[in-house]
């Protein structure tokens, strides 16, 4: 292979340090020069991902773009980088939406702006070194490094509760993930003192290692995600979070569990995973079912998608345990798609917070008279939430509920449900909240959306129908990368 | 892959793109002109695709790769066959005469470009659904127009009538689509693929074998994929229990009620099950749940026609009760015979609810009849049309009807399939029916006492409910004082050419059903083969005709129009005391059977009370109140126990020093320990 250029490193550190750089801006007397510099900062984060995409070889499962360095060598730590099928696309998402946070929190934060794109900047670094860590110990840093920046987001520029929301949201996630930190330990002193990832894959486990194993990972992976019962963090966090804080939780920070899942659990435990996959599909299919129900039943916008995020990553982890390419790809597509989608909607809301200061749904009523295109924008994000063929929802809800089907009829039976629920809870928030007669003076006041807002609603919009009508360039780079996870693991390591 | 086929359905994608980002640049001529281009050129193309198919050349193939995953290649492609050309010309056709019609009907809505920009949108949808030669894009045409329907439905979206009855349309129809998906993922799990000729092919290998979906009892997995597959026809081709959001869509403008409510979209499903026909008919309890779902639908839905007074609505019900007509011919395996009451339903339907416009502009957008009467002085046209209209929906011959709905009913007749005999009373009886609402339409709007307002000062005081406010569309004639007037050429003319296939279209039955037009389109198993049987003594379609004057549908219908004209021309002061003695079951029907209020009491505000309950109970308290807060309470507490240990007194440390060192004291000099380790050993 020629030289290359480390992507995968600059992917990490350009956002990191752009953040640092905007962050020494300091005060709010330089605010124009901060988002001007975090926004040089995110394109150009953005840019350093497109090689990962053009020159990224779809015939292989094994790693590209690696990187691997001593970093404490005493433990055998190294700096390992590398991206498959199934990580690639993320940082590439990942990427994206920190551009439309930057942009979307462009005039809207006015106090501690650098303060603010420095935390989104630095987050989104750590992220993509999350999705690109190969050494586990790096994983776990990248990890557990995310919380900080969006802990500070959530208590600084959150609603009033925002400490709460906060702390639970801190507190949860890191409960979690000590459980995880214990079980790299434990697989460190197994290998005989290695933290590669990928020597993990191979490394055979007794069925209870497996399962205790398997538990601490779940632990630490099912709050990220979040599974039910552990998800209570997210609508709280979701209401108190800024509008950038709760696009790039929903779309980015919710998928680093799944991940997980997909990058430890299932490969790492083959026979546990398979021994717990009734319980898995269990909890998956609750979050599709009761999270439906629940988000049926909010007055809130901000929790109704909250909820309704639950209910859709439930779809990924019923995906990844059926054990077949439909769902397994299903999967990883609804966590891409998810991706544009939910950060949508909370872009959409924010435009709507921005305006009224309020999330209820029944402040609202007949926002179509005064905002048009926002309307238009929110109907098709609205539909690509709740499905619609064209869209980019319904690939990954498809897809696994094709998968679903070829594992048992009554898991697809409960998983297209969201049909139902999904149509439910979104358009009858949209009727309440669009359509109608005026409903009040603050409504007949609103004005419809600036040139701004009208930039990164309609880049979503191209992502959410381009993806819609023509995923097969997502689904190929995926085919090697899941094809060969299948294939490992339903080999037993007993 | 030719252009032609793809220009059918990328022509008028092309003028809702137009018309609907530029609507304000090219103003509302350049979004008429544009969409009806679009539209007009799809026609002639369908046209051209037609004659092609009829010389043999049929095409199947992909346009592009949409996905592939788990060794199944999932397409985009066009399937062009006799089948796919009746529709493409049937929706074409119609689309287009509504387009011209649009302009006069909605010549002062401010949503002008919108509206025309949905239709064309729509257009698009349905071409791809028809034309597609997979299960993948047909759910793709399938979402789209309900899609297209649901935004159409709520086009007046400041009126809560509206936007109640597009998210209920929506609803009812994802509950059909979740049978549907259901019916995709069993074909592709059991199949691998979803092409349409390849699960055909494969078809009758499947053919016996089973699936358990409750432990011990087996069922056809072919029965399972069709009662699936038909369940999303029974939403999208409102079908009992699904019916309930049909009449409800007429909160819509007019001519989206034609287009969509009654003559393309609704009948995707029935289309559907024809094109599927390979599976139905290897499946007679999925044929016989159709054949009775259709007989419900046709019979009991006639009924409420009976009882309503507002005009759109008498249509809607009478279109609820054809599409049971249809639906009870694919029971039969009628399949043609379905098809064919399909084409002529669409056109004598679209005159039906486009003269049925042509009176509500006339009437200052007054919908009810009772403030009707006496119209056919004022809108000769209309009258006209609207009667061929009607002694079509009838049945009478020669007219379109008779010839699609005669034949269903003798299919239903000879069909041996279970339920074939409730279905063919059903029909039987529903003819009459049939006769009486429609006849009743006509004499109560056009005949008799003028009963309309001239003095249109207080059009809303008139009131009737949720008609009223319609300030913000559509045609208001200024000047003219109050006398109704005939509409306008681009309504007229679209009406004329819809009433003329509408008397002249069952004439092609020859041709359709007994000239076995579909060819391989459609698949009849051998023992089902109750048209090819009909083919033998199909007499011509004057024979038919004379025939079908000694038979009993027709003289049910003579029945019906008999009734009609007895109870609203000679005797019309006898409605309203049937009404009065027959309070009761005037009051089932009222209430649509109790079907509304039951959904809207169970299922809507059943699911939001079960979330609420889950979220205050699950959510709130069990995971965050004890669970959640209650661990970072019960830390708390502990946290407040063990603070009492360092208190920062030096004197309590010292106690508890003095306290430590006499116990260690005590246990050394004794020497508890020793005792304590003999005692373990």
């Amino acid at each position: 292979m020629p030289a290359q250029a480390p992507w995968l490193s600059l992917a990490i550190w350009i956002p990191v340090i752009a953040g640092l750089i905007v962050l020494a801006s300091g005060s709010d007397r330089n605010a124009r020069e901060a988002r001007v510099i975090a926004l040089i900062g995110a394109i150009a984060g953005l840019l350093v991902t497109i090689p990962l995409f053009a020159d990224f070889d779809t015939s292989t499962s094994a790693m590209q773009f690696v990187i691997n360095r001593p970093w404490i060598e005493r433990f055998n730590i190294n700096y390992h980088l590398g991206v498959d099928g199934i990580s690639m696309l993320f940082i590439l998402l990942n990427s994206f939406v920190t551009v439309l946070v930057v942009i979307a929190g462009w005039d809207v934060i006015k106090t501690r702006v650098a303060q603010y794109m420095a935390a989104f900047l630095i987050m989104s670094g750590l992220m993509n070194g999350v999705f690109a860590a190969l050494d586990a110990m790096l994983f776990y840093v990248f990890f557990e490094a995310t919380l900080i920046p969006m802990y500070i987001v959530i208590g600084v520029w959150g609603g009033p509760n925002r400490v709460y929301a906060a702390v639970k949201f801190f507190l949860y996630t890191l409960l979690g993930s000590l459980l995880m930190l214990v079980a790299f330990l434990y697989l460190y002193n197994k290998s005989g003192g290695s933290f590669s990832i990928l020597d993990y894959h191979n490394l055979p486990l007794t069925m209870t290692a497996q399962t205790l194993l398997f538990i601490a990972f779940l632990l630490a992976f099912a709050v990220k995600v979040p599974m039910w019962p552990v998800h209570t963090w997210l609508p709280d966090a979701h209401v108190e979070a800024p509008t950038g804080g709760s696009a790039v939780l929903a779309a980015i920070m919710l998928k680093l569990g799944a991940y997980g899942f997909i990058r430890f659990s299932l490969p790492i435990l083959p026979d546990a995973s398979h021994a717990l996959s009734g319980f898995m599909i269990t909890l998956s299919l609750i979050a599709v079912v009761y999270i439906g129900l629940v988000a049926l039943a909010q007055s809130d916008m901000k929790k109704l998608i909250a909820y309704s995020s639950i209910s859709h990553m439930g779809f990924v982890t019923l995906g990844f345990f059926i054990f077949n390419a439909y769902g397994m790809e299903g999967a990883l597509v609804q966590m891409i798609s998810h991706g544009f989608v939910s950060a949508a909607m909370f872009l959409c809301v924010g435009v709507m917070y921005d305006r009224m200061h309020s999330r209820q749904i029944s402040d609202y009523g007949g926002v179509v008279n005064t905002m048009p295109k926002f309307a238009a924008f929110l109907m098709l994000f609205a539909m690509a939430n709740c499905g619609l063929p064209a869209t980019s929802g319904f690939v990954g809800e498809f897809m696994v509920i094709m998968g679903a089907m070829k594992f048992n009829f009554w898991i697809a039976f409960l998983a297209a449900t969201t049909l139902i629920f999904g149509a439910a809870y979104t358009l009858w928030m949209y009727k309440r909240v669009i359509f109608g007669g005026i409903a009040n003076s603050h409504v007949a006041e609103l004005k419809d959306i600036n040139a701004r807002e009208f930039l990164i609603l309609a880049l979503l919009a191209i992502a959410v129908l381009g993806m819609g009508l023509y995923p097969l360039p997502f689904t190929e780079i995926m085919h090697a990368s899941v094809n060969e996870l299948l294939k490992h693991v339903a080999v037993s390591k007993l | 892959m030719k252009a032609l086929y793809l220009i059918v359905p990328l022509a008028p994608l092309l003028g809702a793109i137009v018309a609907g980002f530029f609507g304000r640049r090219i103003g509302r001529a350049g979004a008429h002109w544009v969409t009806i281009l679009g539209v007009a050129i799809s026609l002639i193309a369908s046209c051209m695709v037609m004659s092609e198919v009829l010389d043999g050349v049929t095409f199947n193939g992909p346009v592009y790769t949409w996905l592939t995953s788990g060794g199944a290649r999932l397409e985009v492609g066009f399937m062009i066959d006799r089948l796919s050309a009746l529709m493409m010309i049937v929706v074409t056709f119609v689309s287009l005469m509504v387009h011209i019609y649009t302009i006069g009907y909605m010549a002062e809505d401010p949503g002008y470009q919108r509206f025309f920009s949905y239709i064309s949108l729509f257009t698009f949808s349905m071409l791809m659904l028809v034309m597609s030669n997979n299960f993948l894009q047909l759910f793709f045409g399938w979402e789209a127009v309900g899609l297209v329907s649901y935004l159409l439905i709520g086009f007046w979206y400041t009126r809560p009538t509206a936007i109640y009855a597009n998210l209920k349309a929506f609803l009812v129809n994802r509950v059909g689509d979740f049978g549907f998906v259901l019916g995709i993922a069993l074909i592709l799990a059991n199949f691998g693929t979803l092409d349409y000729l390849e699960v055909f092919r494969h078809a009758p290998e499947m053919a016996t074998q089973t699936m358990e979906l409750f432990p011990g009892t087996p069922y056809l997995v072919i029965t399972v994929i069709c009662i699936g597959l038909f369940i999303g026809a029974m939403g999208k081709s409102a079908q009992f229990p699904l019916h309930v959001w049909l009449p409800d869509s007429m909160e819509g403008p007019t001519p989206i009620s034609a287009l969509i409510h009654a003559a393309t979209m609704v009948t995707a499903g029935i289309f559907m099950v024809s094109r599927m026909s390979p599976l139905f008919e290897l499946s007679q309890a999925a044929l016989s749940f159709i054949l009775v779902i259709g007989a419900i639908t046709a019979f009991f839905m006639a009924l409420i026609a009976l009882v309503q007074y507002d005009i759109k609505r008498v249509v809607a019900y009478s279109t609820l009760s054809q599409l049971g007509y249809m639906t009870m011919a694919l029971g039969a395996s009628a399949y043609s015979a379905a098809m064919f009451h399909l084409m002529t339903h669409a056109f004598f339907k679209a005159v039906l609810f486009l003269g049925a416009g042509s009176v509500i502009m006339a009437m200052h957008h007054e919908q009810d009849m009772r403030k009707m009467g006496g119209l056919r002085k004022y809108l000769p046209v209309t009258y006209l049309v609207v009667l061929i209209g009607a002694l079509a929906n009838a049945g009478f011959p020669p007219f379109a009807g008779f010839f699609s709905k005669d034949t269903i009913i003798e299919a239903l007749q000879a069909s041996q399939t279970p339920g074939a005999g409730i279905a063919y009373v059903a029909a039987v009886l529903g003819v009459f029916v049939g006769a009486l609402y429609s006849f009743r339409l006509v004499f109560f709007a056009f005949h008799g006492k003028e009963r309309f307002d001239t003095h249109h000062g207080n059009e809303a005081a008139q009131g009737h409910d949720s008609h009223d406010g319609h300030e913000d569309h559509g045609h208001h004639d200024h000047g003219h004082g109050g006398t109704p007037h005939e509409s306008p050429l681009v309504v007229t003319v679209p009406l004329v050419l819809l009433a003329i296939p509408s008397v002249c279209a069952g004439w092609l039955i020859g041709t359709v059903v007994y000239g076995n037009y579909f060819g391989d389109a459609i698949f009849i198993a051998e023992s089902h083969e109750w048209i090819a049987e009909m083919t033998h003594e199909y007499p011509g379609v004057l024979g038919m005709m004379g025939h079908g004057l000694t038979s009993l549908p027709f003289w049910m219908a003579v029945a019906g129009l008999a009734t009609a004209w007895f109870l609203y021309i000679l005797r019309p002061e006898l409605p309203a005391v049937i009404r009065a003695r027959l309070g009761g079951l005037v009051r089932v029907l009222e209430n649509k059977y109790g079907f509304d209020d039951f959904n809207q009491w169970f299922f809507a505000r059943g699911a939001v009370k079960l979330g609420t309950g889950l979220w205050r109970f699950g959510d709130v308290t069990i995971i965050d109140g004890i669970m959640v807060n209650g661990t970072a309470k019960l830390v708390g507490w502990f946290a407040g126990v063990v603070r009492w240990l360092q208190s920062g007194f030096i004197y309590q440390y010292a106690f508890a020093m003095i306290i430590g060192v006499s116990v260690l004291l005590f246990v050394w000099v004794f020497d508890v320990t020793s005792l304590f380790s003999n005692w373990v050993r």
